[in-house]
């Protein structure tokens, strides 16, 4: 570290199941281009070795690595620390709506059953006796689908979503938005059952349309209307009866 | 249940808007001339019209204002289960008992 330059105040949030969260406090030498992985990573190799967080490819393809920066749900390995800074001060912690397993590192658990709980999977038309089923890639149920499938499930939009904050049911955003791209897909043999999924409680018809999870989707995906395009779904199968 | 509260939500949202639109034209319309209480009331009371209309207005207030208060009670107060469901039925009995009992004085 010998080339440091000026040391930058960075605040942690400690603690996990069980124990207390607290803040705590680290000077980390600041460089022009970091990023926030970067710092959280010094702390642990240089600092504090205990300190507790995840992460894996560092290119914002897995997003392991989300987590609160100063009160927003990134990806921390994308978000370069002098892009975040708030009065020179950097504030870390894990992410929101979920229950910390320690440190930084939350428990991805109730977000992944919701997953499974929204009915995102796949329900086959055909046997693998059968020929494969050709999917149009110019059509619209297609094109609808297409939209929602490079979700890399990091929950950045799950922390974000203040509905999953007053409502722990909620099936929140990333696991709504597969259940749309399965529903839109021409080989999907049970829609009504993802219909189903979504309209129980917590389903999509809690969704207040507050549009977080659009906001912050670090990959640019649009769950909102993926959500929206649900409740305009089971509102058509309510009119016209069964599915 | 979350589904037809939903349904329930949106199709008396649907029946009040117009329901408001002619409720406050009307009050605008009504006192333009300076109708006293005694005149109004002789307009409105034995109309069927004027019952059905508030009547209708009342009912789909009291559902629609009850499914709402229930959301804010479940993520606000953090109500749950059969206390959720109990408040908001009392809610929306409560505004339906307080309509019914204006619609019935003013039209009867």
């Amino acid at each position: 570290m010998a080339a440091q330059a000026t040391a930058m105040k960075v605040t942690v949030e400690r603690g996990g199941a069980g124990t207390e969260s607290h803040r705590q406090s680290f000077d980390v030498p600041a460089y022009e281009n970091q990023t926030v992985l970067d710092v959280v990573s010094w702390i642990q190799q240089n600092a504090d070795p205990t300190l507790t967080y995840r992460f894996a490819c560092r290119v914002g393809m897995c997003g392991s690595c989300a987590m609160m920066v100063n009160g927003v749900p990134r990806w921390t390995c994308r978000t370069h620390v002098s892009r975040v800074l708030k009065d020179g001060a950097l504030h870390v912690g894990p992410l929101r709506n979920l229950p910390v397993i320690k440190d930084l590192a939350a428990d991805m658990d109730p977000f992944f059953d919701k997953w499974v709980a929204a009915e995102g999977r796949h329900h086959p038309t055909r046997s693998r006796e059968e020929e494969i089923q050709p999917v149009d890639p110019a059509a619209p149920e297609r094109q609808t689908a297409s939209a929602g499938i490079e979700c890399i499930n990091c929950a950045i939009c799950y922390s974000a979503c203040d509905t999953v904050a007053g409502n722990p049911d909620y099936l929140g955003p990333a696991a709504l938005q597969r259940a749309w791209t399965v529903y839109n897909d021409a080989k999907d043999a049970n829609k009504g059952a993802i219909l189903d999924a979504v309209s129980g409680k917590g389903g999509c018809h809690s969704c207040h349309s507050m549009g977080s999870c659009t906001q912050y989707c670090p990959n640019d995906l649009d769950p909102l209307s993926a959500i929206l395009g649900l409740k305009r779904a089971t509102t058509r199968r309510f009119f016209k009866g069964a599915k | 249940m979350e589904f037809r509260l939903y349904m329930a939500q949106r199709l008396s949202a649907l029946v009040m808007a117009p329901f408001v639109l002619v409720h406050i034209g009307v009050m605008i319309y009504a006192i333009q001339g300076g109708l006293s209480a005694a005149e109004i009331l002789g307009r409105t009371q034995g109309s069927a019209l004027w019952f059905a209309f508030y009547g209708m207005f009342v009912i789909a207030v009291s559902i629609h204002a009850a499914i709402g208060l229930r959301t804010i009670l479940l993520e606000w107060a953090g109500l749950r289960g059969t206390l959720l469901n109990a408040a908001a039925a009392l809610i929306g009995v409560g505004l339906f008992a307080l309509g019914a009992q204006a619609v019935l004085a003013v039209t009867l």
